[in-house]
């Protein structure tokens, strides 16, 4: 699992990334209340919006941390947002993407270095 | 003697555990646990008496309505009653002072109730013959010439219907104005992080791309940021003054003068006018468009979020963008312009049906006659005087966002002397509830964490005053000395205790809909 | 001065409170540039006798609706409202309030908010309703932008039976937004006009029934026709007792709802404040604009109200709210709500059947005035008429006979070459006499 300093994590399975937001992120948020997933089929560059999670007093986009084709979307979380709050980083996952460029998957934090920022935070 | 036999104790008996007290119904003690009118049974009542028509609609055929439409009613006294119960459920400035921060909650003089109901007003319909409502479009023409004397400003535009509605009339008109010059190209506006929501809300919808401007330690907008930002491209800036910290923006005039510099204009954000009205005039500052919240300043009635009214005045330059219709003196009377020709020709369009919030002109215009203009420089003394004097009041024991210099009309603290104590400002907040005061706008403006801006307006006395600073020092010390669920579980003594939003927001239920196990006589209108 | 406590006194001792000297070391920060030393040249305060009488002289120089026959619509109807709609939006709880941002201490307004949400959706035969906005016209473009949000697509056709002022206002609005709109050539009876307009590029249509002629129209064919190009369909209706007769919008597939509310609850006050409505099929809730009142429960579990789905709105959303809208039209909703309690269904259906009875009474009455045209074929309380000569003339002219005898189609739209068309509308408050002194003055000045 590799991270981003906005809080995404991803994991790569082949060519698949999936891609949520961390525990940290989820706690910031306060209770999920709605998540927008993107259709599948879009194409989404690095840094792109590639989901909406909504708490009651705030809205916050989800950036793609890798670039790629969308070829699944967590539709579950529409009718249980608090999924998020409950497994962030395993259930609560947002979209899976297609990625071309395995590099970019590469320059992402891992686990000691994400959580040595969170320390800096 | 001639024993009477009706005695009765007449002291209270020893007080018990009256805290944990809950009545079997569910009221608390005169505040009813209050139905829904659609859980009333009310499915064939009426409150109205009306002659039976003698003819059926036949004429119309299929385009009547057969099905249900499933709307209750209740007869007058049950009516009145529902209502009445209600309405004790709400805080209301005139039960105590409401300090909301932005919002400008002061008393609303009933005169101006009573003046807005005179048939003359009230019962005027907007497309009757002009000749038949001269005194509606007198009245329109003074009220524009006190806001433009106000402001020392050469337009208004009336229509506006609320704040944000005249934020919209004030960016379609810089955007008009720069499409006649060829500038149609500019598509940025700048706000800084402190503004209302509504400003980079109303940029976006007119289809403007919003840049924001940093704000310095002490508050104000940062010059050389915006010096920096300030391109081409920038079509307009909107800055709120005095800012949504309180403070009065002291390089304004600068700021005007950069943003002309650069081709753009300068967009004020007029929510707090109230605190310079009669001291300051927006024209001299280099101003091209303001709105005025008839509101806030001018005292009409919030009314539980509405309505409002939100004339904007313009500049020279933007003067002939506004939008119709607008009063003209004409001969012996008035004539409202109403076509986008002649005199109009420039205008960038209509914003509403008819002419605008008439009723809260009328409202408007009685609070200026009746303050004068001795009156209304008293009304921003007064209320920077008030905010002042609550900031050097709760300064001891809460911080003070911007401890340096007077603030303007309102006072803002942030969070910082709660840390540690496991109390954050929105338990704080609730906790005011429970000592009789409505909270103070929380967690706004964005730049100051934990936010906690009051506004206590001119119409406080000192006593009122004195009563809030003291409940405030009382719960800032409760917080402090760790008597935390007095705050994490407050309000305890409110109609309802906290109410749990994240449950409203995961499974919305907007509208009232029959139990799906229930019996109802009357079946909901179809999809 | 009546409105201010605070005495010279206190003042003084504020200050020293302060640590300040005198007012002026208050406003330190104003520029010397932007101080206003000498007062303004407006008058001193004054009595409140003195204003009273100021504001009554121009009220008595205003004819009021309800001074003699009176046939006025085209957006804005004169109604009966009962006395108990005024008395209590005059409770300091509801008039004196905020936005219920603080629900616990708000209760009052948002179960009010919540049960006129209940009725506009019954009404409208939608879903969902949101707490008001400020008039029809207003909620009309904001209709527009929300299809446009909904399907992605620019282009938004107007029928020709949209009322003139919503037309201009959606002009205003979805031209900065960049949309493209198609207003249809204005006519009497012709809604069907917009199915040739319809592509695959439309985001919605918009209809107007009854129309500003007060033809009412059945919309259900060019739902379909919409809903096959993937377009929304939005009904727009201008007077909401109609809701009482008519199929109601949703009935006829109607995507989105708005209407203007003033007919129940509001009088006429020279146009505002008035209610937008405002509902939409619950798919699209999160894409509406205005706020939203929701069911919930407190931490004891009783039922209350809070104001929901806030993340669609200015004050978090900020540049990607769905509107800008902030200050609503909340104490006309109330009235609104007060209003239709009070009427229920009964009294809603027997308000509107009487509205209609009147006005076929005044078609049949007009229709046998020499030179009177009657142009709306099927109509509720308000009807198209064609007279010899202007009707802006013929409606000075009627004044002199005491009787104000509607609204002249050229008054709304000069371009739209009927300066012939008289719009006349007729309501519960419209007696027999009025009728019969219309028709009279009719007679005597187009003979």
């Amino acid at each position: 699992m590799r991270f981003t300093k906005d809080h995404e994590w991803v994991v790569l399975e082949g060519d698949v990334a999936t891609i949520g937001i961390t525990a940290y992120a989820a706690e910031q948020l306060g209770d999920v209340v709605f998540v927008e997933t993107p259709d599948v089929g879009k194409t989404v560059k690095a840094g792109d919006g590639l989901a909406v999670v909504e708490s009651v007093k705030a809205a916050s986009d989800v950036y793609a941390p890798i670039s790629g084709e969308v070829v699944e979307a967590n539709t579950e979380l529409g009718d249980a947002p608090e999924t998020v709050n409950a497994t962030p980083e395993s259930g609560g996952w947002f979209a899976k993407l297609k990625i071309a460029d395995k590099g970019q998957y590469d320059a992402l934090m891992d686990r000691d270095a994400y959580e040595t920022y969170l320390g800096t935070l | 003697m001639a024993m009477s036999n009706i005695g009765r104790p007449t002291q209270p008996q020893a007080a018990g555990t009256s805290s944990a007290h809950t009545s079997l119904t569910g009221a608390r003690g005169l505040l009813q646990d209050e139905a829904l009118i659609f859980e009333m049974d009310g499915w064939d009542k009426t409150g109205v008496d009306f002659e039976l028509p003698d003819e059926d609609a036949s004429d119309l055929g299929d385009l009547v309505r057969t099905a249900p439409i499933g709307l209750p009613g209740l007869s007058e006294p049950e009516a009145m009653r529902h209502f009445v119960r209600l309405s004790q459920k709400n805080h209301a400035i005139d039960l105590a002072l409401y300090p909301l921060g932005s919002c400008t909650m002061k008393h609303n003089p009933r005169l101006n109730e009573k003046m807005a109901r005179l048939a003359g007003f009230g019962d005027l319909h907007p497309m009757a013959p002009q000749s038949t409502t001269q005194g509606a479009l007198e009245l329109m023409d003074r009220l524009a010439h006190w806001l433009k004397t106000l402001t020392g400003m050469p337009a208004v535009a009336l229509s506006p219907k609320a704040g944000a509605h005249g934020e919209l009339c004030g960016l379609l008109a810089i955007k008009a104005a720069h499409e006649a010059k060829g500038q149609g190209h500019r598509r940025t506006v700048l706000v800084p992080t402190s503004a209302h929501g509504t400003n980079p809300a109303t940029a976006a919808f007119v289809g403007y791309d919003v840049t924001e401007i940093a704000q310095t330690a002490d508050g104000r907008v940062d010059l050389a940021d915006l010096e920096a930002k300030l391109s081409p491209e920038v079509a307009a800036i909107m800055v709120t003054n005095p800012n949504t910290c309180g403070l009065f923006e002291r390089d304004i005039i600068e700021i005007a003068r950069l943003t002309h510099a650069a081709g753009a204009y300068f967009y004020c954000d007029g929510a707090n006018f109230n605190a310079i009205v009669g001291r300051v005039r927006p024209g001299d500052l280099g101003v091209d468009a303001m709105h005025i919240n008839l509101h806030k300043t001018f005292s009409t009635p919030h009314g539980g979020g509405g309505p409002g009214a939100g004339p904007v005045v313009l500049s020279e330059a933007l003067a002939p963008y506004a939008p119709t219709p607008w009063v003209v003196s004409a001969g012996e009377g008035f004539k409202l312009v109403e076509e986008a020709e002649d005199e109009a020709a420039d205008t960038f369009g209509r914003m509403v049906a008819f002419h605008g919030q008439m009723g809260m002109f009328v409202r408007a215009y009685a609070y200026m006659l009746s303050h004068g203009t001795d009156g209304l420089r008293q009304v921003a003394e007064d209320a920077v005087l008030n905010a002042n004097y609550i900031k050097a009041k709760l300064s001891p024991v809460m911080t003070p966002a911007f401890p340096d210099g007077p603030c303007m009309h309102e006072a803002l603290f942030d969070d910082s002397w709660l840390e540690g104590t496991g109390v954050t400002t929105l338990d704080f907040a609730k906790a005011m509830i429970d000592e009789g005061f409505h909270p103070m706008t929380m967690y706004f403006p964005l730049v100051v964490h934990g936010a906690m801006l009051i506004e206590p307006t001119e119409t406080e006395s000192k006593q009122e005053l004195d009563r809030f600073c003291h409940a405030l020092t009382l719960l800032a010390q409760a917080a402090k000395a760790g008597d935390v669920e007095r705050f994490t579980g407050a309000p305890y003594l409110a109609p309802m205790r906290r109410l749990d939003e994240t449950q409203a927001a995961r499974k919305p239920r907007l509208t009232w809909r029959p139990e799906p196990t229930a019996v109802s006589p009357a079946p909901m209108a179809a999809e | 001065m009546r409105y201010l406590p605070l005495t010279p006194a206190d003042r003084a001792e504020m200050l020293g409170v302060i640590g300040a000297a005198t007012i002026d070391d208050l406003f330190v920060d104003v520029p010397d540039a932007a101080r206003k030393a000498d007062l303004f040249d407006l008058p001193l305060h004054a009595g409140e006798m003195e204003v009273e009488r100021a504001l009554s002289a121009l009220a008595a120089r205003n004819r009021p609706a309800g001074a003699g026959p009176f046939f006025c619509g085209a957006g804005a109807y004169k109604h009966h409202v009962p006395a108990t709609v005024d008395h209590i939006i005059q409770r300091s709880e509801f008039l004196t309030s905020y936005t219920p941002y603080q629900p616990e201490i708000a209760q009052g307004t948002l179960q009010v908010l919540f049960e006129f949400q209940t009725q506009v959706a019954a009404l409208t035969g939608l879903e969902v309703a949101n707490a008001s906005m400020y008039d029809g016209s207003t909620a009309c473009a904001e209709a527009v932008m929300m299809a446009q949000r909904v399907t992605r697509r620019k282009k938004a056709v107007l029928s020709g039976g949209l009322h003139p002022h919503y037309a201009a206002v959606t002009q205003t609005i979805a031209h900065a937004e960049g949309m493209d709109i198609t207003r249809q050539a204005v006519a009497i009876d012709a809604e069907a006009d917009v199915l040739s307009a319809i592509d695959a590029e439309t985001a919605c249509v918009v209809v107007q029934t009854p129309n500003v002629f007060g033809v009412v129209t059945d919309v259900s064919k060019i739902a379909q026709a919409a809903h096959a190009a993937g377009a929304l369909l939005i009904v727009v209706t201008t007077e909401a007792v109609s809701y009482g007769l008519l199929k109601s919008p949703g009935e006829m597939g109607a995507d989105i709802a708005v209407g203007e509310g003033q007919s129940i609850g509001v009088g006429l006050n020279y146009g505002g404040p008035y209610i937008g409505l405002f509902a939409a099929r619950e798919k699209f809730v999160r894409q509406m604009p205005g706020r939203l009142c929701g069911e919930t429960v407190d931490a004891e579990g009783a039922r209350g109200f809070v104001l929901t789905l806030s993340t669609r709105e200015q004050h978090i959303r900020r540049e990607k709210a769905t509107s800008n809208i902030c200050t609503n039209s909340g104490l006309c909703a109330l009235a609104f709500t007060i209003h239709m309690t009070l009427l229920g269904e009964r009294g809603l259906r027997e308000l509107a059947a009487l509205n209609h009875s009147r006005a076929r009474e005044l078609r049949e009455v007009l229709a046998a005035v020499p030179g009177v045209e009657i142009l709306s074929p099927r109509f509720f309380n308000e009807f198209a008429i064609r007279v010899p000569g202007k009707a802006a003339d013929v409606v000075e002219a009627l004044l002199a006979d005491g009787v104000v005898a509607g609204v002249p189609f050229s008054r709304l739209d000069p371009k739209a070459g009927m300066d012939d068309v008289l719009l006349v509308a007729a309501t519960e408050t419209t007696t027999r006499d009025d009728i019969a002194a219309f028709a009279k003055a009719l007679k005597g000045r187009t003979a």
